[in-house]
């Protein structure tokens, strides 16, 4: 296996305990455990995270960009999920 | 229903500042454009770790030399990170070494500069790091988002090594005259090229209007350099140091300082592949590189092995 055969992985990385892992960049790496350690020295150098995710990329479906306004139009005309939508007096306290 | 015109909707982002995502449409000439650019830019972080390496292990003290290799690391990570840009625009991490190692690619030509002395880590920090970070900066706005998103973690990562380098000129400065000579000795030679890393004059510049309308440059290279020059001169008087241009001065109508002429002659010859360490730090990248096979080729292989016994635990 040469280098260019090194499949690509997706690194996410927790900030700190209770916080989502969010994506912080992809690396080559033969594996998973390398990923983790190649990650470990690529995005954590100044303590910036407390775990790390690897996931190799090509496991990563996404929504297609082209159909992004009918996958998240229909949330638009629905106001009323959001609390700014009702109507309450001033008096009403702690809610 | 409607007829997507996909031009269209890539020149309405563009205009809205909505970043540009990889697997967004977007003008071959954009994709060209950003691979070049990234690249580069990329390589000029790897071929940059070349001149500082020279001094790790000359380093003054433990302290210089912690920093001096954390630095280089630093810059091992910018390039991964860019590499990794570049390839969300279908070009292959191995197609990219390629263009660098057989010298197609271009790389930027500060670093084809010999590093001579201590004081000329404090110079590349203050100046070299310097004129990078003010050429960063405003990619961190850039309209396609990963190559954004990369500045933004690289950019966080430079202030250190600009402080760095400040402060090992400071502290030669107020040492023995000699020391203090070393320092405006690497001032010298560090200035001029530093100040030609904003690439050339605007009008001799042909990519960079293009890459203005499509947002991936926000400032020209003349607006670029005239800021950094405005900052190192006011700083090196902190210094008690000079810079190495007998016309350069303070102009009260413009508000900027005034300065010499670049010697473009020299700047071509350098991107040319003829300056003083071109040669050398080309083998040197191409040596890592193929020395460092058997790292690769144990690594894969021992992978497979992982997976073989992972397999027969499962059978
Ligand atoms: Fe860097
Ligand atoms: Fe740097």
């Amino acid at each position: 296996m040469s280098n260019h055969d090194w499949p690509l992985w997706e690194i996410f990385i927790r900030s700190k305990n209770g916080l989502d892992h969010k994506h912080a960049g992809s690396l080559h790496a033969t594996d998973a455990q390398m990923a983790i350690e190649n990650a470990r020295d690529v995005y954590t150098r100044r303590m910036e995270g407390v775990s790390i995710w690897v996931v190799e990329s090509k496991y990563i479906h996404a929504s297609n960009p082209d159909e992004s306004s009918s996958l998240y139009d229909p949330a638009n005309d629905k106001p009323y999920r959001h609390p700014t939508f009702y109507e309450l007096p001033d008096e009403l306290k702690n809610m | 229903m409607q007829i997507i015109n996909e031009e269209k909707i890539f020149a309405d982002k563009i205009d809205e500042e909505i970043k540009i995502e990889p697997k967004d449409w977007m003008p071959d000439q954009y994709r060209k454009t950003l691979i070049r650019q990234i690249s580069q830019h990329a390589h000029s972080e790897i071929v940059g770790m070349l001149p500082e390496a020279n001094w790790i292990t000359r380093a003054p003290t433990l302290r210089r030399k912690a920093t001096l290799i954390a630095k280089v690391q630093d810059e091992a990570g910018h390039g991964l990170y860019l590499y990794s840009a570049a390839e969300t625009l279908n070009i292959s991490r191995d197609e990219m070494l390629k263009q660098l190692h057989s010298g197609k690619a271009k790389y930027s030509s500060i670093f084809n500069y010999p590093t001579l002395t201590w004081a000329d880590m404090g110079a590349i920090g203050w100046l070299v790091d310097g004129a990078a970070i003010m050429n960063q900066v405003p990619l961190c706005r850039c309209s396609y988002g990963p190559y954004a998103r990369a500045m933004i973690r690289i950019c966080k990562e430079e202030s250190f090594h600009q402080r760095q380098g400040f402060e090992i000129l400071l502290t030669l400065s107020k040492g023995s005259k000699a020391q203090k000579q070393m320092a405006q000795d690497a001032i010298n030679r560090w200035w001029w090229p530093s100040i030609m890393m904003f690439g050339p004059n605007d009008d001799a510049s042909p990519h960079s209007k293009q890459s203005m309308e499509w947002k991936i440059k926000r400032f020209s290279n003349d607006e670029l350099r005239q800021k950094f020059i405005d900052v190192c001169a006011e700083q090196v008087k902190i210094l008690g140091l000079v810079l190495p241009d007998e016309k350069l001065k303070w102009n009260e109508e413009t508000k900027h300082y005034d300065f010499g002429e670049i010697n473009w002659e020299e700047f071509r010859n350098v991107v040319n592949g003829n300056g003083p360490c071109n040669k050398e730090r080309l083998e040197a990248r191409v040596k890592a590189h193929e020395d460092g096979a058997w790292v690769r080729d144990a690594a894969a292989a021992y992978s497979e092995k992982r997976k073989s016994r992972e397999q027969k635990a499962v059978a």
